[in-house]
């Protein structure tokens, strides 16, 4: 019963790194920039939560609330001030711009909050620890279920986004050719100021949701940001609900890792992402640039 | 009523001088033929007066008003439409989201999905089909229906029956004669001289960037166009 | 008709080396005897401060044939970083002397590098940057689970221990100087090769140059071999140069940090850039580091300056505005008096 449990663990905790993955994969394919600062961004979404929820007595729900506008706003002005002059220079600049970006923010925040690792899962109540005893062997914490479905509906909104409105529209058609999207009166650079304003949002949001499950400080970026890009790489780029699948993918690889051996959890994933990039699949990776 | 006037426009592919010292006025209605050899900057004139490539030098005005540095997508709201050459669809996107896609910020007009189809009789039953998977033809056809879903005042068209078969070019070229019976406005780039010269009443022909030949299609001769076109006649008529 | 093509073609040479070359590699002759001789003129704490320069010059060298040329941006460089730390405390622990040790972690750290570029070089761009990340830490991971090299807290060189701290730094630092000398020649030597000339042009258009047959995976795996062993010295030499070192640290990713740093700063894709870099850094890292957070974002905000605006760095913008080429690495096409002499070759 308890490799159910595992595996079940392992479900939810990919519904995280799902939520992690979907902005990344999103500025991939419409932009093609890997964003090296998107897991501190996240963190710095679980900071302003945080801070919220401190200073204004609320639970981090409500404070969440207030904060993904916040972090839409400050993702449209990043694009418009930093990474859109970035993308004019070519396929290195944006690398470099957003790697000093990371370090930029991991150190700022490690000014303005101390390295404390801190935990939003008190402030949460009792959401954050309730769980479902199915029998003996298998619990499944209310929590993860509710993350879960909130990266099912991210994801299917995102989705329903870009397939039925006209504004997702227009994005997609700048992820398949910039050039000719200009042609057709759509402004190019507003497009992909919204797309990263969205990507901010979303990493937000899996960054609160990060501190409410576990834990957070100023460093812990660069870890979600590799197993956002592993779990892309699995799921396969330009695919959200391949998102999912390869966010799950990860999660069961990390739990059941983790049950062999505390040490092995992270191992477990890294091993199974190279295995994917060993594979046939593997090397079609490169020829998979097209947002769809 | 002059609707464009370019005035000494000069365009670079980095150091590639592509465009040197075009000055030309296009009235209302006019329909504008742009001859040429391959390389002669045909394709870089018209993105350059779309927006899409910047001017070195030079003016170019629409209406009066100076859109010498505005960006491509707002000289679309004002009504410049290109038909990029190579059609470039937006290959993952349906022919519908492609003319949606364009008819989101389109100008007031007569053109709507309904009557782009409507000119379009053959793309009728390919509505939800992907842009990639289309043929030639019915490329052209969608990558004209959505430039006309801005609902332009001047239509740029280049190279439109480059890579399709003869068969698929009269198609395109039939839309195009009933389109242009309409009154449009349009600059037509076209190697094949022949539907060129037969569709235009103007000629322009460019030599290495410079205009060499000018006049109406009526009083040019195919001889004289050709001549102009290889650059076996100097500038002023002199072999 | 052949005359004359004849006499216009004497008129015109392509030419590698100027006046100007000529005088640098002089100078740098004559810097690096006097490089040789600092042990015995300067105190031990001098020596080791030059020691860390010169692992600097090594790392700034290597991350630059990786992206100047190669086009592969890595920000997991410090992978081959800790393999040839690691590498280093394995094989003086089966007996090999220390010093021998380093030099066969770094080709140790250089044959890893070819089956991991098979997976690797898969990927392309910010994949690859990120893939190359993913391994250091795979390594980090499995390194930290054996405790014969002292797993998470750490190991220490002991066998070094034989020498005088001043002999050791001393001997430390003549084999760093002989690495960077010796890497810095060998970059040299395959830039003014046809597969350096390879790189170049993958570096400016990949399509375009496997078009014209230049064998592009070939050309990508040889500098990413290179850069490898490069930095697998680099890591060793490190530890010979502190002695002690942790998975953590050495496998951490301040280390790609501080080459992107130098790279930006000195100027990405050329020779002289990088050496300008690392003494820049050396120098900030001597004033600032103390500042602890707020150095490392004046770092990050340093680095995102220079990638926006002055992305060629201060030796790309330095060689534009004087025209200046200290190294022969270029081909320039010079006009010569007629001489009715056939055109030389370069």
């Amino acid at each position: 019963m308890t490799w159910v449990n595992v595996v079940v663990q392992g479900v939810l905790l990919g519904a995280v790194y799902a939520l992690f993955a979907c902005g990344l994969s999103l500025m991939f394919g419409v932009m093609r920039i890997i964003n090296l600062a998107h897991g501190d961004l996240a963190v710095v979404g679980a900071y302003l939560v945080w801070l919220v929820a401190d200073k204004a007595h609320v639970s981090p729900f409500v404070a969440l609330i207030a904060a993904l506008p916040v972090m839409l706003i400050a993702g449209y002005i990043l694009h418009v001030a930093l990474l859109g002059r970035s993308l004019r220079g070519g396929p290195l600049v944006p690398l470099l711009t957003t790697f000093g970006l990371a370090i930029a923010i991991q150190n700022t925040l490690q000014e303005a909050f101390s390295p404390d690792v801190r935990s939003l899962g008190a402030a949460a109540g009792w959401i954050a620890t309730a769980s479902w005893r199915i029998s003996g062997g298998l619990a499944i914490s209310w929590f993860g279920v509710l993350i879960l479905a909130v990266a099912v509906a991210v994801l299917g909104g995102l989705d329903w986004f870009l397939r039925r409105t006209g504004l997702g529209r227009e994005m997609r058609a700048t992820a398949q050719d910039p050039d000719a999207a200009r042609l057709v009166g759509i402004d190019a650079r507003a497009v992909y100021a919204r797309a990263t304003a969205i990507a901010v949002a979303t990493a937000a949001l899996a960054g609160a949701f990060l501190a409410i499950r576990s834990t957070f400080e100023p460093l812990s970026g660069p870890t979600q940001l590799i197993f956002a890009f592993e779990a892309v790489v699995i799921g396969g780029f330009g695919s959200l609900w391949g998102t999912l699948f390869g966010g799950i993918v990860l999660g069961v690889a990390q739990t059941i890792g983790g049950h062999i051996d505390p040490q092995y959890s992270m191992l477990a994933g890294h091993l199974v992402f190279l295995a994917v990039l060993a594979s046939p699949r593997g090397r079609t990776l490169a020829a998979r640039s097209a947002w769809t | 009523m002059t609707l464009l006037a370019v005035e000494g426009l000069d365009a670079h592919h980095g150091l590639l001088h592509a465009v040197r010292g075009v000055s030309l006025a296009i009235a209302e209605g006019d329909k504008l033929a742009l001859v040429g050899a391959n390389g002669a900057g045909k394709t870089t004139l018209l993105r350059t007066l779309a927006g899409a490539h910047p001017a070195s030098a030079g003016v170019v005005r629409f209406d009066g008003a100076d859109i010498t540095v505005l960006p491509a997508h707002r000289r679309v709201a004002l009504g410049i439409a290109l038909v990029p050459e190579g059609r470039r669809l937006f290959p993952d996107m349906t022919v519908l989201e492609n003319l949606l896609v364009a008819g989101r910020r389109a100008r007031p007009g007569p053109w709507t999905v309904d009557t782009v189809l409507d000119a379009f009789p053959l793309l009728r039953p390919l509505r939800d089909r992907r842009a990639a998977a289309l043929s030639g033809g019915e490329q052209q056809a969608t990558a004209i229906g959505r430039a006309l879903m801005t609902n332009p005042r001047l239509l740029l068209l280049d190279e439109v029956s480059l890579g399709l078969a003869p068969r698929a070019v009269d198609t395109v070229y039939e839309s195009l004669a009933r389109l242009i019976a309409t009154g449009a406005t349009v600059i037509l780039v076209e190697q094949d001289l022949g539907r060129g010269l037969a569709i235009a009443d103007r000629v322009v022909c460019l030599l290495e960037g410079r205009i060499v030949l000018e006049g109406a299609a009526a009083e040019l001769t195919r001889e004289r166009v050709t001549e102009a076109y290889f650059g076996l006649r100097g500038p002023g008529g002199q072999p | 008709m052949t005359q004359a093509i004849e006499t216009e073609a004497a008129r015109y040479a392509v030419r590698r080396w100027s006046r100007l070359s000529r005088i640098s590699l002089t100078a740098v002759g004559a810097v690096v005897l006097a490089l040789a001789l600092v042990p015995l003129a300067l105190s031990t704490y001098a020596t080791e401060q030059l020691t860390q320069l010169l692992i600097l010059v090594i790392l700034a060298a290597m991350w630059n044939a990786l992206a100047g040329y190669g086009g592969l941006i890595s920000i997991g460089q410090q992978a081959f970083l800790g393999f040839g730390a690691y590498a280093t405390i394995v094989l003086t622990q089966r007996g090999v002397p220390p010093y021998l040790a380093i030099a066969l972690a770094a080709l140790a750290a250089g044959g890893l590098a070819a089956p991991v570029s098979i997976l690797v070089l898969r990927l392309r761009g910010g994949q690859f940057a990120i893939g190359m990340w993913v391994v250091a830490e795979v390594l980090a991971l499995l390194i930290a689970l054996i405790p014969s090299v002292g797993g998470g807290t750490g190991v220490s060189l002991t066998g070094l221990n034989v020498h005088a701290p001043a002999d050791r730094q001393a001997y430390t630092y003549w084999l760093t100087l002989g690495f960077a000398v010796g890497l810095l020649g060998l970059v040299f030597a395959v830039l003014r090769s046809p597969a350096g000339a390879a790189l170049q042009a993958i570096r400016d258009d990949e399509a375009a140059a496997a078009s014209l047959g230049v064998r592009v995976e070939a050309s990508k795996r040889l500098v990413f071999v290179l850069a490898a062993f490069g930095c697998g010295a680099a890591g060793a030499l490190t530890l010979a140069n502190t002695l002690f070192i942790q998975p953590r640290s050495i496998f951490g990713v301040q280390w790609t940090a501080y080459m992107i740093f130098m790279v930006l700063v000195g100027g990405l894709g050329s020779f002289e850039g990088p050496l300008l870099g690392a003494v820049a850094f050396f120098a900030i890292q001597h004033w600032f580091a103390h500042l602890g957070a707020w150095y490392l974002i004046g770092l990050g905000l340093t680095a995102i300056g220079f990638a926006l605006v002055l992305p060629r760095g201060i030796w790309g913008w330095l060689e534009h505005r004087l025209d200046l080429r200290l190294f022969p690495l270029g081909h320039r096409l010079e006009r010569t008096e007629r001489t009715g002499a056939p055109p030389e070759r370069s």
